[in-house]
Parts: C-alpha cells; sequence; structure tokens
C-alpha cells in the first residue's frame, strides 16, 4: 500500500500542516500493473502527481532489432496483454505495406473479426477492474467469466488464449477451426444480455457515479495537445476513429457507430467502452456475415509458409519452408508509420526496414503512454483515492507503456 | 491521396522555405527533412496555420545511423484529425548538439522527449524535465544507440551474503550469436575443419 515517505510537517498540536510526498505503487492493486507514483500531498488532495515508468522496460525495440520479421510478431502480443491481437495486427499491416502485398479477403475479414473480439476482452478487463477499483467486486467475477469464453476463440484459432502470434505479415496463422464461426455467432447472441447486466450494476450505481463523475476532466483541446487518442479521447467529444478516418482491411466495409462523450470525465470514459463494446458486436456480426471462403495468407511463399501436405512432395516448398525459418524475407528499404484503432487508442508502428532481413528501427507508439503523462494534469487538486479511479479510467497497460 | 499530399508538402516548403530541406512523399506518407535551427517555427506553422492544422504530436523518436555525420534522426509524427491528414517531420543531431523541445507546442512531447534522450541521448533544448524515463534508476548508457550492445553492459542479482542487489559485468553462458544473412558465402567462414585451413 502508499506508505508516506518524506513527513516534512511538524508533530505535535498546532504544527502547521505541509505537503507532503507519497509513493503510489510499485505494487499496489490500483496502480494497474508496476506503476509508481510520486504524490506531493496536501493533506488529502493531490499537488502533483510524477509518474515512474519503465518498471517493466524490456528493451522490445532493441530486440526486435536483432530478430527477423516474422520472429518480431511474438513481442507484440506481450506489449499490451490484454489486447495482443490488434497490436500484431498493426505490425503486420507496416510490414505489408513496405512489401507491397495486401492479404487475401478470408484473411481480413478473420483479423477484423478477431481485432474487435481483442477490443471486448481489453474493455471488459478495463471495466470489470476499474470498478474493483473504486470498489465494486461483482463486475469482475462476472466479466471474467466472458473474457475465459471470449478467450476460448482466441486459443481455438491460434492455439493460445492470450500470446496468441496470430496476425501475420501477409494474413493469419491458419484458418479458423471448422465450427469456430458457429460458436461466436451464438456467444454473440448471448452478449447483450451480458452487457445488458453489466450495465444494471455500474451505470446507475449511486456509488460508482459518486466516484467518477466529474473526475478527471479532459477538455477536448487539451486532449488533443496530449496526444490522446481512442475511448479516452472520443469520451472528450471528438468523434474521431481509425476505423473510420483511415480505415484499414475490411473496415471500411463495416458498418458500425462511433459512441463519442460529451463531459470528458472518468464517468464518460467508462460510457464510451461500454458503448464501443455494443458496437464492436455489430463489426463481429458482420464479419461472421460476410466472410468469404478462400486462403488465408497471400500465396507467395517467399513471404507466408506453404502448407504442411505440399512440403512432402515439392522439394521447392521445402526449400521455402527451410529459408523462411531461418533467413525470414528481406524487407525493401523504406519506413512506414502504420496506425491502428487498438482498444486503448492509436497503436503506431513507425518500421524502418533496410533492406535486410531485420527491422532496422521498430518504434511502437503505445496510446497508454500518451494519457498516463496528462496524469499530473488530471490528478491536480483531486482526492488521493481519485487519482485510482482516474488511473482506472485511462486503461493503462505497462506492457505497452514500458515495452 | 496522392496529389493532395504532394500539394501539402508544397505549402509547407512555400509556408516555411529557411527551414524545409527538402520533402517526399512515400507509400502515401509525406516526409519533410527539417533544418533544427528553424524547428520551432516550422512547428508552430504546421500547427497554428488553419490550411495544416497539426494539433496532435502522435509521436517523436529517435534513430539512429552511425556512418552519418549526424547521427542521429528525430522523427515527428503528426496527426491533423480535421483533413485527416498525417506528416513526419525529421531533423537530425549528433551526440552534443541539442534539438529545440516542441514541449511548449504539444506537451505530449514531454515524455516522448524523455524517452528519447533515455534511449539515444538526444539532448533536447527547452524540455523542463529531461530525465531518464524507460531505463533503471542510476542506469549508464543510452541502450537503442547501434553500438550498444543487445545483451547491456551489467546484469542484476541478488546477492545472498551481503543482502542486496548488485550490479556485475554480463556473463553470457552461450556467446551471442549474430547471423549474416546478407551473403551466403561469407557467413561461413568457421565451418568444422577450418582451423585446419587458417593456422598459418
Amino acid at each position: 500500500m502508499a506508505e508516506v515517505v518524506i513527513g516534512a510537517g511538524e508533530t505535535g498540536p498546532g504544527a502547521a500542516i505541509r505537503t507532503h510526498t507519497m509513493n503510489f505503487g510499485p505494487q499496489h492493486p490500483a496502480a494497474h500493473g508496476v506503476l509508481r507514483m510520486v504524490l506531493e500531498m496536501d493533506g488529502e488532495v493531490v499537488e502533483r502527481a510524477d509518474p515512474h515508468i519503465g518498471l517493466l522496460h524490456r528493451g522490445t525495440e532493441k530486440l526486435i532489432e536483432y530478430k527477423t520479421y516474422m520472429q518480431a510478431v511474438p513481442y507484440f502480443d506481450r506489449l499490451d496483454y490484454v489486447s495482443p491481437m490488434c497490436q500484431e495486427h498493426a505490425f503486420a499491416l507496416a510490414v505489408e505495406k513496405l512489401l507491397g502485398i495486401t492479404p487475401p479477403p478470408r484473411a481480413q475479414y478473420i483479423r477484423v473479426l478477431f481485432a474487435e473480439i481483442t477490443r471486448i476482452l481489453n474493455h471488459l478487463l478495463n471495466i470489470t477492474t476499474y470498478g474493483l477499483d473504486v470498489g465494486a467486486i461483482t463486475p469482475a467475477l462476472w466479466g471474467f467469466e466472458e473474457r475465459e469464453k471470449l478467450m476460448e476463440f482466441h486459443e481455438a484459432a491460434s492455439g493460445a488464449r492470450l500470446h496468441a502470434n496470430y496476425f501475420r505479415p501477409g494474413g493469419v496463422a491458419k484458418d479458423l477451426p471448422a465450427g469456430l464461426t458457429d460458436r461466436i455467432a451464438a456467444w454473440c447472441d448471448t452478449f447483450p444480455k451480458f452487457l445488458d447486466d453489466l450495465e444494471g450494476l455500474l451505470t446507475e450505481n449511486r456509488i460508482w457515479k459518486q466516484r467518477t463523475v466529474d473526475i478527471g476532466v479532459m477538455p477536448l483541446e487539451e486532449a488533443l495537445a496530449w496526444g490522446w487518442s481512442g475511448p479516452c479521447l472520443r469520451a472528450s467529444g471528438a468523434a474521431w476513429d481509425l476505423r473510420k478516418a483511415q480505415p484499414y482491411d475490411v473496415y471500411a466495409e463495416m458498418d458500425f457507430d462511433i459512441p463519442v462523450g460529451r463531459n470528458g470525465d472518468c464517468y464518460d470514459r467508462y460510457l464510451v467502452r461500454m458503448a464501443e463494446m455494443r458496437e464492436s458486436l455489430k463489426i463481429i456480426r458482420q464479419c461472421l456475415a460476410r466472410m468469404p471462403d478462400g486462403p488465408v495468407k497471400v500465396q507467395d511463399h517467399k513471404i507466408t509458409p506453404p502448407s504442411r501436405a505440399e512440403m512432402k512432395t515439392s522439394m521447392e516448398a521445402l526449400i521455402h519452408h527451410f529459408k523462411l525459418y531461418t533467413e525470414g524475407y528481406h524487407v525493401p528499404a523504406g519506413e512506414t508509420y502504420t496506425v491502428v484503432e487498438a482498444p486503448k487508442g492509436e497503436f503506431g508502428v513507425y518500421l524502418i526496414a533496410d533492406g535486410t532481413n531485420r527491422p532496422y528501427r521498430c518504434k511502437i507508439r503505445a496510446p497508454g503512454f500518451a494519457h498516463l503523462q496528462a496524469m499530473d494534469r488530471l490528478a491536480k487538486g483531486h482526492m488521493l483515492a481519485d487519482t485510482v479511479a482516474i488511473i482506472g479510467s485511462l486503461d493503462i497497460v505497462f506492457g505497452e507503456i514500458d515495452r | 491521396m496522392t496529389s493532395t499530399l504532394a500539394s501539402l508538402g508544397e505549402d509547407i516548403a512555400a509556408a516555411c522555405p529557411q527551414a524545409v530541406l527538402s520533402w517526399g512523399e512515400r507509400l502515401g506518407e509525406l516526409r519533410i527533412d527539417a533544418r533544427r535551427e528553424h524547428l520551432l517555427a516550422l512547428m508552430r506553422t504546421l500547427r497554428d496555420d488553419p490550411r495544416f492544422a497539426f494539433v496532435q504530436l502522435m509521436d517523436l523518436c529517435g534513430v539512429d545511423w552511425p556512418e552519418r555525420p549526424e547521427r542521429f534522426e528525430v522523427v515527428y509524427n503528426l496527426l491533423a484529425p480535421v483533413p485527416n491528414r498525417r506528416v513526419r517531420v525529421v531533423t537530425t543531431t549528433d551526440e552534443a548538439t541539442p534539438v529545440p523541445s516542441v514541449v511548449e507546442i504539444w506537451p505530449a512531447a514531454g515524455w516522448f522527449e524523455r524517452e528519447a534522450w533515455d534511449l539515444f541521448g538526444i539532448v533536447f533544448e527547452g524540455n523542463p524535465d529531461l530525465r531518464r524515463i524507460l531505463t533503471d534508476y542510476g542506469f549508464e548508457g543510452h541502450p537503442l544507440r547501434k553500438d550498444f550492445p543487445l545483451t547491456g553492459h551489467v546484469e542484476l542479482r541478488y546477492d545472498e551474503e551481503t543482502k542486496r542487489l548488485v550490479y556485475e559485468p554480463v556473463k553470457l553462458a552461450q556467446d551471442f550469436r549474430n547471423f549474416d544473412f546478407l551473403s551466403p558465402w561469407e557467413g561461413m567462414t568457421t565451418l568444422p575443419g577450418d582451423e585446419k585451413v587458417y593456422r598459418g
């Protein structure tokens, strides 16, 4: 728990109360990971918040410079580990742009389908743990059951519940197993009922509103200046969604709305995420209805592996397989800043290729990094307990912030 | 899309002729190479001129090119949500020369510049809080430079005898393997039996 580090005020009756400094975290259940925040307090009121990040820094960008393009994909799962596939999506799109290839339609539909499942996974985790932070325990108990169902879909498609390594440059790793789309469709029919129940617990809940309404207000202009994106920016009133504004894969064909908040406070950020889950459900239904048949990766075996069956009979396929998993493929020199609308906001990959089989530089733009940076602006003048609500509403995950 | 980006590049070059060294468009993305001395004027124009309206700094990062005279590139990825456009501004510097900070223009730059300082050692003049951000307290060196080894220089462990954490030089149980794939022939200098050839 939080501990007082420097007690500057004298003790005893009549002593003047001065500011003191508190350590929030790095081991604190409401810090959502390893956030150490140095808070200058005037009594119970925060005067200055200085987040210390980097406690989960693993040097991902440096490691990627020493890996082939295919070996770099799993690192993206481990950034924001509650929305793994959306980040693979950004890297896959960046590499595809440099290679000048477009994945086949079925792969694009699968990617959009799973990007939206991932978005629901992420928002479920955020809303429920956010509830936990401010005292509501039931949403977490219910939400995690629902998350488990979704992770079963992840597992069915990719083989892993969390670190999927499923979206690859050129398509997806493998086709969906038989029957999975029916299971997802069946789940789609049960999920709105769950969302209603979850909203019943929180949206009009007196305590929830007391803790979140008018807390951590971010006006639109400042939100833009601080580099905000995603649900946090939309809660401040901007109808800005990269899936609409700069669509990738088959998002341009999808019919969905952008929920927008009005006040930019913690409560609006919750409402936007809640509404986004219903929109994601719409997209999932459309993907399932329209998913075409066909290959799930580009049929150029210099970039994607050949099928197992082919390798048994074709010498060339065997050579392709061997070259692909040792040397990888060479990406022509160039640079791109490719973005996706990850559940937390704009997730960008600034990729520089120098013509070899490894990225020369891979800068990862994490949405949470920009959101957390505004912590001092948001927390100033609020009570200590409100900082917990603010952290919860920003939806920060240290895997992506610290990289 | 292409023609609008090209005209945007022309407009920016015309608005700040002394700051823009060159501009070009590739893969549907506009890149502007800017003079470091006039960077702030260019950035202010990009944000405040209603023709450009790049109100968001989405990303700022360093890139290391050790063989160049000015080894670091500082890359700013800007976004204008209303005309829905992006632009990339690139300037260069070396280890000693500071780059003017854009934190006055976009407060979002604060942490991104701290990160570029931490990982590359790029100095930003005017950033009020240029501390390390991602690496450990008391870390030495700038890890994303190309001459910084992947394994780092020190490793940390808990010492049972002194009951505290100690830093030691990195000891690898197995040598770091770095394969050269650029030429299949030049990479293969150490075949079994080669020691007989090169014994001299």
